[in-house]
């Protein structure tokens, strides 16, 4: 409450509308300390003692089976379910000792469903959280309209439109704005890209990015698609039954080290490949420079899942390195695309495999910061 | 018995929903063009014949309209206490998910439909009086059910996740209610009350038993004497108020469905 209410009130001083997305509410610390949730009736509990430290401005990700208990573990964070035992805070603020309506109105919620409500146009689906806060008209309106350019979408295309009239990817965006109407600091996602087809999930993914790296938010974002998890989290956590972590830590970790075989289980295949996607050929010791060959190039900031596929094109022979203005900075091989995975070439060159290099802190400096 | 209400009433819901868009239909201008047809010949041929006094007693203007306005207050009179109860019934309902309780109220309700309303209202007459306020005791619990189980269908329909979206944005249970819930369950819950419009527009002949005058006068008089043109004078406006009421809450339905479904 005393949240909102300062948020609020700093709004009004009019900063907010010059000057929107670049002060936004940073992201807040969640703890949660042994969690544990057993429905009436059912023998195990469905979440059992679940421990975790959010730092403020984290993108985490809840991966595991259905039915692992990974989305009652982060509906518990707004007591959409009331966790049996543990404790839960926010900030340091103990969210059970809290209005459980005031603290969701803090809290940014995205599900898979999307749920806008057929019965309002866009502008008033994303004025709900503003509208029960008490929000003028004007500062609500303009804020409907700031949200809906920054998902991308035409205030005065959009405002007045109901939600059937959208395609599921822009109702999604329209899902992401009206959780970030009252610019709460922390946000709850719900496998929210999960219904969309592969070219818009990928599309809705690298906005999201986008987005987050302005606003910062604590995100908890759960999902089955462990790509998903590898592609957008900051670290993941690897959930099995009863939501059980079985690993917490970077992408690049959990790719490099899967900490026992269900985590590898979840990696599945081309491990090795997925740890690619991840690393810049920046990050890589590139080669003497090579003039480019028919057009097969690689940009300096692409990953080096990218570089790969060029030399898979190129028949091998080392492939040309361009900077942003398209100049050759150097070149990139198999061999230095092996080093920047690990210390153990010979093993990768040999078996394939990815005996898991404890090439960690290359790694973890080249996944996101 | 969820599944049973869902059921019966698919045919109220599926009308709704296929009404979208048709405003110009033929439904819309077919009906009113019906019943004005049905009067107008009703009149030239009651108006080609020579009455006797008997007739001539019923079929006159002050007549006609005072029965016509006996059974509208009947009809709208026990339509606006079904709708206090039952909306409200309903509402209460969906709040609650014992599966038994759901059971004895639509028992009830059931009980309520399937008496025959004849056989209530001269029982509801022996043991209590003749009037109005009995055969409106009568009329509402013949037309309960429908506007319970359409408000409870209506609301059930609602998508759980629209009110797990209301519910995490911070609504308190009454905001998702009447911001969320009641909006979209509207349709259905009109469609009810049409049901039970017509429904008492054509028990409330039945008032006439008891005393309680109305159009079913006309007809029991008409049968009971003979009279032919008195008989299908009021057989003929009950049918055209039953026409023109169910005409009327179609409108209401296409008016207050929400924009935007």
């Amino acid at each position: 409450m005393e949240r909102s209410c300062s948020s609020a009130a700093s709004l009004l001083q009019g900063d907010f509308v010059s000057e929107p997305i670049s002060r936004p509410a940073a992201g807040a610390r969640i703890n949660l300390t042994n969690v544990t949730k057993t429905y009436p009736g059912q023998a195990g509990p469905a979440v059992e003692s679940f421990s975790m430290d959010i730092a403020p401005g984290e993108l985490i990700m809840f991966v595991g089976p259905s039915g692992c208990g990974k989305t009652t573990t982060m509906k518990m964070i707004n007591r959409i379910i009331e966790p049996t035992s543990g404790s839960i805070t926010i900030d340091g603020e103990d969210i059970l000792s809290l209005n459980p309506n005031e603290l969701r109105r803090r809290i940014g919620y995205v599900i898979q469903q999307i749920g806008l409500f057929p019965h309002m146009t866009i502008a008033e689906n994303i004025a709900v959280v503003p509208r029960l806060l008490g929000w003028d008209k004007n500062k609500t309106q303009t804020r409907v309209e700031e949200l809906l350019s920054v998902v991308g979408l035409d205030p005065k295309a959009y405002a007045s439109r109901y939600p059937r009239q959208l395609s599921g990817g822009q109702q999604q965006r329209v899902g992401v704005a009206r959780a970030l109407a009252a610019d709460p600091p922390v946000m709850l996602m719900d496998e929210p890209f999960g219904a969309t087809d592969p070219i818009t999930r990928e599309k809705l993914q690298t906005e999201f990015l986008r987005l987050q790296e302005k606003l910062s938010k604590t995100i908890v974002f759960v999902t089955h698609d462990f790509d998903e998890a590898v592609r957008l989290g900051d670290r993941i956590a690897v959930l099995s039954e009863r939501s059980q972590i079985e690993q917490f830590d970077t992408p690049a970790n959990i790719l490099a080290s899967p900490a026992n075989d269900y985590v590898s289980q979840f990696v599945g295949h081309g491990a090795a490949l997925k740890r690619l996607g991840l690393i810049p050929v920046h990050q890589a010791t590139l080669g003497p420079n090579v003039p480019v060959r028919g057009a097969i190039e690689v940009s300096i900031n692409d990953s080096l899942r990218n570089a790969l596929d060029s030399l898979v094109l190129s028949g091998g022979t080392p492939v040309a390195v361009v900077n942003g203005q398209g100049r050759v900075v150097g070149s990139i091989d198999i061999e230095r695309i092996s080093a920047a995975l690990g210390a153990e070439i010979p093993a990768l060159t040999r078996g394939g495999q990815t005996e898991a290099p404890l090439g960690g802190g290359v790694l973890a400096a080249g996944g996101r910061p | 018995m969820t599944a049973q209400a869902t059921r019966d009433v698919s045919t109220a819901f599926g009308t709704a929903s296929n009404r979208r868009g048709k405003y110009f239909s033929f439904k819309r201008f077919g009906t009113p063009i019906v019943i004005a047809v049905a009067l107008l010949t009703l009149f030239l041929w009651i108006s080609s014949l020579s009455l006797d006094s008997i007739e001539l007693r019923t079929l006159n203007w002050a007549y006609l309209q005072d029965r016509t306005f006996e059974h509208l207050r009947l009809t709208v009179v026990a339509s606006a206490i079904v709708a206090a109860i039952a909306i409200p019934a309903g509402i209460a309902l969906s709040r609650v998910h014992s599966k038994a309780v759901h059971a004895v109220v639509f028992g009830i309700a059931n009980v309520g439909q399937s008496t025959p309303a004849i056989g209530l209202v001269i029982l509801l007459a022996i043991v209590w009086k003749l009037g109005f306020e009995v055969a409106l005791v009568g009329l509402v619990a013949y037309s309960v059910l429908p506007v319970l189980r359409n408000t409870l269908v209506g609301l059930e329909q609602v998508d759980s996740s629209l009110t797990e979206a209301a519910r995490g944005m911070g609504m308190r249970p009454f905001q998702v209610l009447t911001r969320i819930e009641l909006p979209l369950a509207i349709p259905v819950i009109v469609a009810g009350l049409r049901t039970a419009l017509v429904f008492c527009v054509g028990v409330a002949t039945v008032a006439t038993f008891i005393n309680a005058g109305g159009l079913g006068d006309m007809i029991v008089n008409g049968l009971k004497l003979q009279r032919w043109p008195v008989l299908i004078t009021g057989a003929v406006v009950v049918s055209c108020i039953a026409l023109t009421i169910d005409w009327l809450a179609g409108l209401a339905e296409d008016l207050l469905k929400p924009k935007g479904i």
